[in-house]
């Protein structure tokens, strides 16, 4: 579900990485939460790392609509350099080149033409380093 | 709480099911178990299933099987957790039973998946993973068990062959079961050779798109010894646990923690161990999930779920048989019917009716139910009397 007030509402963390951190135990949340599993409820804002690896991945070569036509692409879960995790593709990678461990930094991006009520969705993707 | 047993077992054919409508399916299997009891009515009624809405536009089931089924105005009520559905109806109905609030109940599964496209089908399962941090990048169910096939072939040295054997072996138990979709026996080479979804996942790593419905009629053991008309099968322990629903959120990628905790609970209600269990059926969604899912039963170390597989300790004629039915693989997989077959199989084995696929040493077995990435898991153990 792509809809005008679902893109607006997580703007926050797909153009600016906007996490936040447990005031009390100090782990980190990405997207934000109102509790943390310690009980707190404090948290402090928190921005995540553009820089990580790779740490499992995939090609996605029968896609999900919407993305139909970028077919086969990269995919993985990226551990940041703080040590929280994103999943996300992986853009201007052919795929003989996925491989666990892999630098790559985070860049704003097109993730799809067009959602169902027509608008451009950005985001997130981990682009390996060049 | 009252111990509660299963007295009523029924079961679609699992395929392409043109001719019968999402009613049609949920009514023949529940039907089948109702005169398999020897009851004509029912005190309430439960129904697993992922999603009528996405698939057929119907939501509201659970009062339109009651009235479908003649049973109108008993209680009904649909539950849904993601692929684990039909295990939740049969926990949820046995929570009726074990309370007191009700004595014979229905649990069913169904799901109607072929009346929508591939693309639409793909979707309405991806619901099931985070919309928002999962979903929205593209990711689809191959996809993130993919994922969890390359941390688990890099961590552990698990080879793309233990994964293609899953299949083979599932493939070889469905031959021998009627009510399966894909009657077939396929080779390691076909699998690793057929058409490519998500690598290392190919299409013969993938359960199918399939219709169906199960369903089983469970009541007090005490009620159901006094009827003495065919074995009796206690529930020995129902469990359930959950894990956050986005893969990337887990500590350990390649560990199926809700599983793990739900397995563990479970032998601890039953009074059992992992040894204790003669065999399983489990959620092999993906060749991958069942390696996963034997670790974090405890039937096999972390890591060895490969080579457990590999060197046939799972066949039929293993020391620990997974998936008599067929699985999920070979059987077919109607999400929210997935649960409840799984259960019709293991009865069918413990009655000792299993025909050709019957397993020598059936007394104890069990049920491994799991929705989406392992959000989900549900976990079941029943021994007959």
């Amino acid at each position: 579900m792509l809809t005008p007030a679902i893109v607006r509402r997580n703007t926050p963390q797909r153009y600016r990485m906007e996490a936040q951190k447990c005031a009390k135990c100090g782990k980190v949340f990405f997207p934000p939460r109102v509790v943390c599993p310690c009980g707190s409820k404090k948290f402090r804002d928190y921005t995540l790392p553009s820089e990580g690896k790779v740490v499992t991945h995939t090609v996605i070569r029968t896609a999900p609509r919407g993305f139909g036509d970028e077919a086969p692409y990269c995919m993985g879960i990226v551990e940041l350099s703080d040590g929280s995790r994103i999943l996300c593709q992986i853009a201007d990678c052919e795929p003989h080149r996925l491989k666990i461990g892999l630098p790559v930094s985070i860049e704003l991006r097109k993730i799809q033409e067009a959602g169902e009520s027509g608008v451009l969705a950005y985001g997130y993707k981990a682009v390996p380093e060049r | 709480m009252r111990d509660v047993a299963i007295i009523g077992i029924g079961m679609t054919d699992f395929g392409e099911l043109w001719n019968d409508s999402l009613r049609d399916l949920f009514v023949k299997a529940s039907l089948e178990a109702m005169d398999d009891a020897g009851v004509d009515h029912i005190d309430g009624l439960v129904a697993g299933c992922m999603s009528p809405g996405l698939f057929a536009g119907q939501e509201h089931i659970g009062s339109l099987m009651a009235d479908y089924l003649g049973q109108a105005p008993v209680p009904g009520v649909r539950v849904e957790s993601a692929c684990a559905s039909g295990g939740m109806a049969l926990r949820t109905g046995i929570a009726y039973v074990a309370s007191g609030m009700h004595d014979v109940v229905l649990c069913g599964g169904v799901e109607k998946m072929t009346d929508v496209s591939g693309a639409q089908a793909t979707y309405a399962l991806a619901t099931a993973a985070d919309q928002d941090y999962e979903a929205f990048h593209g990711v689809t169910f191959p996809g993130l068990y993919a994922m969890i096939a390359t941390a688990h072939m890099h961590k552990y040295g698990t080879k793309r062959e233990d994964l293609a054997q899953v299949a083979v072996k599932n493939h070889d138990n469905g031959l021998l079961n009627p009510h399966a979709q894909y009657r077939m026996k396929i080779t390691v080479e076909q699998v690793i050779n057929s058409v490519k979804v998500a690598d290392p996942l190919n299409i013969l790593d993938c359960s199918p798109i399939t219709d169906g419905a199960a369903a089983v009629i469970i009541c007090p053991l005490e009620m159901a010894k006094k009827m003495k008309k065919k074995p009796v099968v206690k529930i020995a322990a129902s469990t359930h646990a959950t894990d956050t629903i986005a893969l990337h959120q887990r500590e350990d990628i390649t560990w199926l923690d809700s599983t793990a905790v739900a397995a563990a609970k479970a032998y601890k209600m039953a009074g059992v161990k992992p040894q204790d269990i003669d065999f399983a059926e489990v959620h092999d969604c993906f060749t991958i999930a069942e390696i996963c899912v034997l670790e974090a039963l405890g039937v096999v170390k972390k890591g060895e779920g490969g080579k457990a597989t590999r060197e046939g300790m799972t066949a039929r004629g293993g020391r620990f048989p997974v998936n008599p039915s067929g699985g999920l693989k070979s059987k077919g997989h109607p999400v929210g019917a997935t649960g409840i077959a799984q259960i019709h199989e293991i009865v069918t084995q413990l009655r000792g009716d299993a025909g050709k696929r019957q397993l020598k040493r059936a007394r104890r077995a069990l049920a491994q139910n799991m929705g989406g990435s392992g959000g989900s898991a549900v976990v079941h153990i029943l021994e007959v009397l």
